[in-house]
């Protein structure tokens, strides 16, 4: 059989006009486009893609089913070892971690792993069938934090095993980063909330607008019954520079700016929330969250969108296939560049002028690669003299993130490390405390969602030992 | 959902509601706030906690109509519901060690002093309060204020009530005929906390401010809550809203509190426009 060696492209909406729009770019494949896809894959004995699956999905078993065209056999293989696939397969970083590792991919372009994955939960959506028989309860209690994707899976596997999990969420509505972080143009939430429903389904209780620390305790969940707690709380609070000029209006977290657009909808023409709709923005930072801001940005009006990040292009954090859409969208990169600085409008003769206090620009200072930093990513040394100013009227840091301590704090005996996220033992999740178990962000700190998914898989097992062990 | 048990109107433009909230009613405390939606596309906003009745499971708030968000909350009628409440949130005030106290109230920050005022008597502390109105018709809960104070002095800015002038005039008065307090707790408008700060500095007295920034979630994830305290960005859903009256930077918060004025006023606008038609 003859080797394809470039992987069938899947259709996205055209650059021009999803620029304007919130609607979802990449359309995903067609039954066709998945078969002859499916088809590139060599099936080689030592499977180096499942190794670079965080979750070890059997990879080249589900594309063997979609090669013969039983999707719903594709996505029960999948199934065993993800809870998420409709979301894994839009936001995974793919070309770092199973597509990475594929032997097709030494030669060629490897196998579109992630497009697959995508179009085998969209199938099922569609057309499969859920298996809804309840399992019979088993009489037990547990307490998840946080509906995120570790705390929705944890949640999840518990629920199927006949537990009784009650779901505490801080905001209004379930989901975590992946309703109130991860824009709808690239994962729409009609998938997240499918998602939630199936658990309903599964009887598991989600309590929104309940802030553990605040509203209840763990110390209180334990009292209310509950056998096990699971903490999945999330990365946590934003961080800022601390350069001048950050409390000037028009200066926001990127959490803060994704959160109003998303969660609060402030995208709709009729949303009483409110947002800037700045004509030129500066996103400082160069990971998924800054191409998700910058994004945001754009279809919001925006006439010029920069990207201000200190290292190259090939440092950039963020998955391949969001840079490359920003890109096509018209997202600058303004790479080995470090604010130093951002201004802002006084007039001196009026102290009551509405304009005072809003951002004119951004000043910034160019950098070069330096020797290689602890993890192996090349230090940015500035170039002394080399600061130049861009006029912007909004700024996005999105420079990532510090634990929250709130149930630190109100919890005696977490264990917390030197960054305050959550110690637990690698295997099972668990904390320093007796039956509670934490995973995703709020241990390991901003990561991806597949680790997080993995992380509520690990604690859901755990717990089921320890619990159906206790008698 | 959560029920409106209770609703009193205290003046043209404040309104008290008790809410059916038994889990926040169970831990709310002097100092904390929580945050409400009333419908479901509605703005999500921060209101002080201004008594819990654990036996009813209510939360009482007491706000002031002042956009679209608190004039969707007026129209909403006892034994109607809103859509999200949740709390307590930010730190409760500090009470420890305070034997005598000074509340500083103005306008619609009187409610959120009351229970702080409220509080501090409780704990059997001596509590002076200081509480400033624009005129006569606003001046809300007098009676209670003259429960739980030792000494009540209530001023109007036209002196239609109590005596004529601003908050700061009485405050140091009181201090200068050599009332030693602990503290003095300021809540109010900013500018009047801003006054209130720069009054008491000469006399030495600890100044503790509440701080009414814009808020989105209330939780440490957005950040849009965010002051200069002590040179220091502090995220006053998560480490306030009470600060050191003498580190806060009063006029960058009043500046950032104006960022979406315009979006507000059209809001507000709208919200008037729609109540008309329904009138009609
Ligand atoms: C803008 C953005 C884009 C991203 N893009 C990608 C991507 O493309 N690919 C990828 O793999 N990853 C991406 N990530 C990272 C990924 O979303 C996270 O790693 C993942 O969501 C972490 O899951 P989690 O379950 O640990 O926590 P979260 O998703 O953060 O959920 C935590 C939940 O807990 C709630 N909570 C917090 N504290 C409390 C409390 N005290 N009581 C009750 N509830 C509480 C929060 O409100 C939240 O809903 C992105 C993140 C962001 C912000
Ligand atoms: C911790 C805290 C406690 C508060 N307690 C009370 C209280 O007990 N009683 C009371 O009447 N008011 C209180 N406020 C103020 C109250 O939140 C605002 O009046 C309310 O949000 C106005 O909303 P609106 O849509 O009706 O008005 P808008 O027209 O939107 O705004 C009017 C004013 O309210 C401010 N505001 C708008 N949205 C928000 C928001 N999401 N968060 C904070 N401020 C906002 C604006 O800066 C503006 O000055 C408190 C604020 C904070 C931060
Ligand atoms: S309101 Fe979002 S961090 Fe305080």
């Amino acid at each position: 059989m003859a080797i394809i060696p470039k992987r069938c492209e899947m259709p996205v909406q055209d650059a021009a006009v999803r620029a304007h729009n919130f609607n979802e770019v990449a359309l995903g494949y067609t039954v066709e486009m998945a078969v002859a896809e499916a088809g590139r894959c060599l099936n080689c004995k030592n499977k180096p893609c499942v190794e670079g699956c965080p979750v070890n999905i059997a990879i080249p078993d589900f594309i063997t089913k979609v090669k013969q065209g039983d999707f719903e056999g594709a996505y029960s293989v999948i199934s065993m070892s993800s809870s998420l696939p409709a979301v894994c397969g839009r936001v995974c970083p793919q070309e770092s971690q199973c597509e990475s590792k594929c032997t097709l991919g030494i030669k060629f372009e490897p196998v579109a792993i992630g497009r697959l994955e995508r179009f085998v939960a969209d199938r099922h959506n569609e057309c499969g069938l859920d298996n809804d028989l309840l399992p019979a309860p088993n009489g037990h209690k547990v307490a998840v934090i946080g509906s995120g994707p570790s705390g929705l899976t944890c949640a999840g596997d518990l629920a199927k095993k006949g537990y009784k999990v009650t779901v505490f969420e801080a905001l209004h509505v379930a989901g975590g980063v992946l309703v109130y972080g991860i824009p709808e143009f690239r994962l729409p939430k009609k998938i997240v909330a499918k998602e939630v429903d199936a658990l309903k389904r599964y009887g598991v209780d989600i309590q929104t607008n309940v802030v553990i620390g605040k509203t209840l305790t763990i110390d209180d969940l334990f009292d209310q019954g509950y056998e096990g707690v699971f903490i999945g709380s999330g990365a946590g609070l934003p961080n800022f520079m601390g350069i001048p000029g950050e409390s000037l209006k028009g200066v926001y977290s990127a959490n803060e700016f994704l959160t109003r657009s998303n969660l609060m909808k402030a995208y709709a023409a009729d949303s009483h929330t409110p947002i800037m709709h700045a004509k030129r923005v500066a996103v400082i930072g160069g990971g998924n969250v800054a191409m998700d801001a910058a994004r945001t940005a754009l279809r919001l009006g925006a006439e010029h969108v920069y990207i201000i990040y200190r290292r190259s292009m090939e440092e950039l954090p963020a998955r391949r296939e969001e840079v490359e859409h920003a890109e096509e969208e018209g997202i600058e990169f303004k790479i080995l560049n470090n604010p130093v600085e951002i201004l802002g409008y006084r007039n001196p003769n009026d102290r009551r002028d509405p304009k005072n206090g809003f951002v004119t620009g951004i000043r910034v200072i160019k950098c070069r690669l330096g020797e290689p930093d602890e993890r192996g990513r090349r230090r940015p040394v500035e170039i002394p003299g080399s600061e130049y100013e861009i006029p912007v009227d909004c700024v996005i840091m999105s420079i990532g993130t510090s634990p929250n301590p709130l149930i630190k704090n109100t919890t005696a005996g977490l264990e917390v490390n030197r960054r305050g996220g959550i110690v637990v033992e690698e295997n099972t999740g668990k904390t320093s405390r007796d039956a509670v178990w934490a995973g995703g962000d709020a241990v390991t700190g901003a990561a991806t969602v597949i680790l997080a998914m993995g992380a509520g898989k690990t604690a859901a097992r755990a717990i089921d030992n320890y619990i159906s062990g206790k008698k | 959902m959560y029920k409106i048990i209770k609703k009193r109107v205290l003046n043209p433009t404040v309104t008290m509601m008790d809410i059916y909230a038994p889990l926040i009613a169970n831990k709310g405390r002097a100092g904390q706030f929580i945050i409400l939606r009333v419908d479901d596309d509605g703005e999500r906003i921060p209101l002080t906690i201004a008594g819990c009745d654990k036996s009813t499971g209510t939360v009482k708030i007491i706000f002031q109509v002042v956009g679209a968000t608190t004039m969707a909350l007026n129209a909403k009628a006892e034994g109607e519901s809103i859509c999200d409440f949740v709390g307590p949130l930010g730190c409760p005030t500090k009470t420890d060690g305070i034997k005598r106290v000074c509340i500083v109230g103005g306008g619609v920050g009187c409610a959120i002093a009351l229970p702080v005022a409220q509080e501090f008597a409780s704990l059997g502390a001596e509590v002076h309060s200081v509480v400033g109105f624009r005129n006569k018709d606003l001046v809300i809960l007098e009676e209670e204020f003259n429960a739980c104070s030792d000494k009540l002095i209530i001023v109007t800015d036209d002196g239609s009530y109590g005596r004529q002038g601003v908050v700061t005039a009485p405050l140091k008065e009181l201090l200068e005929s050599g009332e030693q307090y602990d503290e003095v707790i300021a809540i109010g408008p900013v500018i009047m906390m801003k006054f209130v700060v720069e009054t008491v500095k000469p006399f030495g007295v600890p100044v503790t401010v509440s701080m009414n920034p814009i808020m989105i979630d209330g939780t440490g994830m957005c950040g849009g809550c965010r002051l200069t305290v002590g040179g220091k960005t502090k995220f006053a859903c998560v480490d306030g809203p009470d600060f050191n009256g003498y580190e806060v930077d009063f006029d960058e918060a009043m500046e950032r509190s104006t960022m979406y004025a315009d979006f507000e006023r059209r809001e507000r606008e709208e919200g008037c426009n729609l109540f008309k038609k329904e009138m009609k």
